[in-house]
């Protein structure tokens, strides 16, 4: 599904190296984890994989089934099947939560040629998936994000994530903020998009995310590389040891 | 510039226009010393230079520059935005009967046969209150609309009415018209305007509890464009007014508005979209003169490729201003390097239980909101085009009515396709 190699990635602002050759292949069907300490690349390696500004790709690549994803732009890579769900989503105070939605799932459909959704149908499918989430009609008749709090930001995002339906879903520290039972909501959010044909990134700081989103596989960044590759064994090695023992490896 | 050649700039603006009901149908003795006093105006002021403090944002030689005369005008095709309501339609600055419909709940007369004929409301308003906005500050070209308006529209509304007042002016020369509006107590009047004319003063008079509506369109003026609206609201009275302005070459629009009674409100908003070198002036001057009264600023603008906008927003809070609530915002987004947007907010108080808010903010649209909406897949274009709308509705927000405020809207997606 995801395929990243030897990805190298500077700051444009500054000459500061944040990549330095990340290798990482995901298959279809797989949830991937990436756990990592503060500063080590790991939400950087998300905004560049989603197109955020401010980053110049110095040597590498990456494929989105079979596609080259880092010359597009953000909404070509979204309408190609990824999406990131935010560290911490953006609040736009005057546009409306269905609305952004529909257009986002609009021109989504229309760039890969498909019908768009009429506005019945939409509303039939957000609140039939908002409802597994929790996500009241007030929440959705707000503007985006505006006066929601950390769980219905987080909460909000996996909503996207459910309509707008993508192939390669990645999570950048998605339970930062989260109380456990937040989380768990957040977690069986993801957990009902499982599929053979759908691929996630969940990249996070601490294990315990990991108890209800159960990983195929666990990478650890350290300093712009993933530096060990393993099982879900290897979250609770970090759990327990933290990182500096895998970090001297 | 001196005051002398001021004051030579301000002769040869009037020598270049005629002097309106002095030959044929003479205008009547009060009419004709009302010009005289307008006259007296421009002359005592002269003509704006950049130097003025008012104008310091503005060059305002574009509009100092004498205007010829109107030239007469076929049958113009106007499309009427505001849709099919009571029409008072002006063409090459005369009123044109054929082209107009009577409003019910108001009574309209053209300026034109008012000074003549002493009808309406004109003898108490016409030049009133335009002298009275200038005591605190001079506005020449107000005067010199007073003195030299053709023609305009007195509307005196006695129940709940709505009027278009259309302003059109094809070819050369110049239009200038002088509108009188009375909403008499009780009287609830919704004025609809467009179209742009060189210069046009309106002189708006609330009676206590009358209500006023006005949104004005003013969209792509290729001549400059001088307007002021005077208004004067009595106690529990409501002043609503919005404006709309979109590219252009130069717009200045003066506001007075005098809150003269207790518990009276107004509200002045707009929203300015200028691109293309463009150069849109939003001066609004507030008096609060008696107690409990609100008053509300607010004007979203959005510019782009070379344009300029400017506001200079005052409250003016004199001894009797009491409980006063004044609020006051100007925010404006760049949407690329090349625009600019000045500011000028400036509060005067004497009363000493106020309150009193301004601020202002200039930037360009937020990099993290575009990013989020495209990583949904949104195009860039579009992305834009929803913030933008999502800036600029705390404005149109201050309208009334969903027709006129989502004409409005309307014109803010227009105005982004073609950005």
């Amino acid at each position: 599904m995801l395929k990243v190699n030897g990805l190298e990635v500077k700051l444009e602002e500054e000459n500061k190296r944040i990549l330095k050759g990340v290798d990482l292949t995901v298959e279809a069907g797989a949830v991937h984890a990436i756990m990592g300490p503060n500063g080590s690349g790991k939400s950087t390696l998300s905004h560049v994989l989603a197109g955020r500004e401010g980053y110049e790709v110095t040597g590498g690549g990456a494929v989105l089934e079979g596609e080259d994803i880092l010359d597009m732009e953000p909404e070509e890579r979204a309408a190609a099947g990824l999406f990131l769900a935010f560290q911490y989503p953006v609040e736009i105070p005057g546009v409306g939560n269905m609305t952004f939605l529909r257009t986002a799932l609009n021109t989504q459909r229309k760039a890969r040629g498909e019908e768009e959704v009429s506005s019945a149908e939409f509303l039939k499918i957000v609140r039939a998936k908002g409802k597994a989430l929790n996500i009241d009609a007030e929440m959705l008749k707000r503007p985006v994000n505006v006066g929601f709090s950390g769980g219905e930001k987080k909460r909000n995002e996996i909503l996207q994530m459910a309509v707008l339906e993508p192939k390669m879903c990645i999570l950048d520290e998605t339970d930062s903020g989260l109380d456990v039972d937040a989380m768990k909501l957040v977690a069986q959010g993801v957990n009902g998009l499982r599929d053979k044909g759908r691929a996630f990134l969940v990249i996070t700081h601490y294990q315990r995310l990991l108890d209800h989103i159960r990983p195929d596989v666990v990478h650890i960044m350290h300093d712009g590389r993933i530096v060990e590759t393993g099982g879900p064994d290897l979250a609770l090695k970090v759990e327990t040891e933290g990182y500096a023992h895998l970090t001297a490896a | 510039m001196t005051t002398e050649a001021k004051r030579i700039g301000a002769e040869k603006l009037l020598a270049a226009l005629p002097v309106p009901g002095v030959e044929g149908d003479r205008e009547a003795g009060w009419a004709r010393e009302a010009r005289a006093g307008a006259r007296a105006r421009i002359l005592g002021a002269g003509a704006p230079t950049k130097r003025d403090e008012y104008w310091k944002y503005t060059d305002p030689a574009p509009l100092t520059a004498p205007l010829a005369p109107a030239g007469a005008a076929g049958d113009a095709p106007h499309i009427h935005p505001f849709g099919e309501n009571a029409r008072a339609r002006f063409v090459n600055g005369l009123f044109r009967a054929d082209l107009s419909s009577a409003p019910k709940g108001a009574v309209c007369v053209p300026l034109s046969e008012a000074l003549r004929r002493d009808l309406g409301i004109a003898r108490t308003l016409f030049g009133v209150l335009e002298a009275r906005g200038q005591e605190k500050v001079a506005r020449p070209l107000a005067a010199l609309n007073t003195a030299c308006a053709t023609d305009g529209l007195v509307v005196q509304a006695t129940e709940t009415a709505t009027l278009h007042l259309v302003q059109d002016h094809i070819g050369e020369g110049a239009s200038l018209l002088h509108h009188l509006i009375r909403v008499e107590s009780g009287a609830e009047l919704t004025l609809l305007e467009s179209g742009t004319t060189a210069n046009t003063a309106m002189e708006v008079d609330l009676a206590e509890g009358a209500i006023f509506h006005h949104v004005r369109l003013q969209t792509g003026a290729r001549t400059p464009s001088a307007t002021h609206i005077f208004a004067r609201v009595a106690g529990g009275a409501s002043f609503k007014t919005f404006t709309f302005s979109t590219d252009g070459g130069l717009t200045r629009n003066e506001i007075v508005m005098e809150l003269t009674g207790d518990d009276a409100s107004g509200h002045i908003a707009g929203t300015v979209m200028a691109r293309n070198g463009g150069h849109i002036d939003n001066t609004v001057f507030v008096t609060h003169d008696a107690a409990n009264c609100k008053s509300r600023q607010v004007f979203k603008n959005v510019m782009a490729e070379g344009a300029t906008g400017v506001f200079q927003g005052k409250i003016y809070v004199g001894e009797s201003g009491q409980k006063t609530d004044g609020y006051q915002i100007s925010q404006s987004v760049l949407l690329d390097d090349d625009a600019e947007f000045l500011v000028k907010p400036e509060l005067e108080i004497y009363a000493d239980d106020v309150a009193c808010s301004h601020g202002s903010t200039t930037g360009p649209l937020d990099e993290e909101a575009l990013f989020y909406l495209c990583s949904r897949g949104v195009p860039r274009a579009e992305a834009e085009t929803m913030l933008v709308s999502a800036f600029v509705d705390e404005a149109i927000g201050e309208i009334e009515g969903e027709l006129p405020s989502g004409l409005m809207r309307e014109q803010v997606a227009v105005w982004m396709a073609g950005k």
